[in-house]
């Protein structure tokens, strides 16, 4: 690993020859490091689902929640370095209160995704800071319906209909393709997405929580938890298939 | 005479009124006259004594250099305003000096169990009752409702100020709200603050509200003075109002007997008042989940059967 960038990637502000910012892709390595985080977009709704990794034993269940909203109308979950998620989060909450005092309104989905893929990018062009090592999906409702965007550290902001980030992605996006989205209900979305997490939870890991948020018609358009009776189903059901699946091996 | 509100130059000896220098005393000028013993013939109008921050009076530039220093420019002022309207000399500085859109009294008592709050729903321009379905109590949130008198765009930027609260409550989701005695203390420090600037919200705010067991009763008026109490009001009502409720509310009501009586309170205001009109809403919290409610417009009945208005200009003939 260390011989991979060697000299060019000291800095944000150098490109090696072959034209890559070494310092932007070591950020999409931590990224990839922390716990899978997903969402989808269904019918009426998007959700959004994390695999937060428990280090110790000792960690209050519910506490250093990495889905937070940012607004009534929009929410974000993110990835990677938590200190980095939150950082971003916190910016996306005053861009968002920033928009409603001048404009009056609340910030559509397009222009708060734009924004902050701008702060992103900002913080790789300049030697004196490191960019974010955290990757975020952000869902909004707006006047044209709900969104999800995927803010990567290196200032990429793409409108996804679903999406992963994080360890164990690659099965995650498989899972996620094979979904009928543009049918689903979000109901049958976070099911869908709990059995995803816990499907591909590498086994010799720690503990893990799966927090789960949606923005839908059933939360009345704004950036809730899931509540706790689906919730619990949805772990339920990812755990029995999760048991059957071993039992048919 | 003085000047009224008078501005005097700082630290300066007041200027004397004066006549003209001439020394024949043949055109006596406003103000005293003084003896001078000089031989000069120029001539300088008498200086008429006036506010002198609504800039020079009559005496031009370069005749007298005493009244001149009066109105040299006292170097770069980056903060001090522009004093009162349209002067050229620098004084305190004076925002907002009247409202516009007003809302009169608001009324509040505890009962047992609760709080209500009343009002009309008349926003005056002036004394003309412009506005006639105003909604001048909103809920905050969950456990408070909050009512006003005065300026209407100055509680709608409060709203927009506690609407951000709400938001950041919404964010934070750790299932903690506002309390009412928090929203309280948080508008009085706007208020005060603001007063502090010499540019006040125009408004006295009553925040009433149900949390935890505790009910909550308070106002916060346009320079930060607050208080709390069982019964209060705000605005006109303190007149009217509030020896009703000392005379007859108790903690302890039924909540319809406080709807009793802050009806009757209503009728006395409405029929006192001559810029409230008959049109009245109640705002109601209880230790219920998620309470505030606020009832639709409703009207008192008023009577204007006494004797002595029968025939009002009986004995002021010519008057209708």
């Amino acid at each position: 690993m260390s011989g991979i960038g060697t000299g060019y990637d000291l800095s944000t502000t150098t490109y090696s020859p072959d034209g890559k910012v070494f310092q932007v892709d070591y950020a999409c390595k931590a990224v990839d490091n922390g716990g899978l985080c997903l969402g989808i977009k269904c019918k009426d709704g998007v959700v959004l689902g994390v695999e937060k990794l428990l280090p110790f034993k000792m960690l209050v269940p519910g506490s250093n929640r990495r889905i937070a909203a940012v607004d009534r109308h929009a929410g974000m979950a993110g990835t990677g370095l938590a200190p980095d998620v939150r950082q971003i989060i916190n910016r996306a909450r005053s861009e968002c209160s920033g928009y409603l005092s001048f404009y009056g309104d609340r910030v559509p989905a397009q222009i708060l995704a734009d924004r902050m893929a701008h702060y992103l990018h900002m913080f790789t062009l300049y030697w004196s800071v490191r960019p974010f090592g955290a990757s975020t999906l952000l869902a909004v409702k707006d006047f044209d319906g709900y969104s999800l965007y995927l803010l990567e550290p290196g200032g990429e902001c793409q409108r996804y209909f679903g999406t992963a980030v994080g360890k164990g992605r690659q099965n995650a996006k498989n899972e996620i393709e094979k979904l009928k989205m543009a049918e689903m209900t979000c109901e049958e979305g976070v099911k869908a997405l709990a059995r995803i997490v816990y499907a591909t939870h590498d086994e010799k890991d720690k503990d893990f929580e799966c927090e789960l948020s949606w923005i839908c018609d059933a939360s009345g358009g704004e950036f809730r938890r899931v509540p706790k009776a689906l919730a619990d189903e949805a772990i339920a059901l990812a755990v029995a298939a999760l048991d059957s699946d071993d039992m048919d091996q | 005479g003085d000047d009224a509100g008078g501005l005097r130059p700082r630290g300066r000896a007041q200027p004397q009124p004066f006549a003209c220098r001439k020394p024949h005393a043949s055109s006596p000028a406003a103000g005293s006259s003084r003896q001078s013993t000089s031989q000069s013939a120029i001539m300088i109008p008498a200086r008429v004594t006036h506010n002198q921050s609504i800039g020079p009076g009559v005496v031009p530039a370069g005749v007298d250099p005493a009244y001149d220093a009066q109105y040299r420019v006292r170097g770069p002022s980056t903060h001090c305003g522009a004093g009162r309207p349209f002067c050229v000399a620098p004084g305190p500085i004076t925002h907002t000096q009247t409202p516009y859109v007003t809302g009169t009294t608001v009324l509040g008592c505890k009962f047992k169990g609760g709080v209500m709050i009343a009002c009309d729903t008349l926003g005056s321009y002036g004394s003309t009752k412009r506005y006639k379905s105003l909604e001048r109590m909103r809920r905050v949130n969950s456990t408070t409702v909050i009512g006003f008198t005065g300026e209407l765009s100055d509680f709608t930027y409060i709203m927009t100020l506690l609407e951000e609260m709400n938001t950041n409550d919404f964010c934070e989701d750790d299932g903690k709200e506002l309390a009412p005695w928090e929203i309280h203390s948080y508008l009085c420090r706007v208020m005060y603050n603001r007063r502090n600037k010499f540019d006040p919200l125009w408004n006295s705010l009553v925040v009433a509200g149900c949390k935890g067991g505790r009910t909550f009763l308070a106002m916060v008026g346009m320079i930060g003075q607050h208080y709390e109490d069982s019964h209060l009001a705000a605005g006109f009502g303190q007149q009217m109002a509030r020896p009703l409720f000392r005379e007859q509310h108790t903690d302890d009501m039924s909540e319809e007997d406080a709807r009793t009586l802050i009806e009757s309170c209503l009728r006395v205001c409405v029929m006192r008042d001559k810029s409230m009109i008959n049109k009245f809403q109640i705002a109601k919290v209880t230790h219920e989940e998620n309470s505030p409610t606020i009832c639709e417009p409703f009207a008192v009945s008023t009577t204007w059967s006494f004797e002595k208005y029968k025939n009002p200009s009986e004995f002021a003939p010519g008057c209708w």
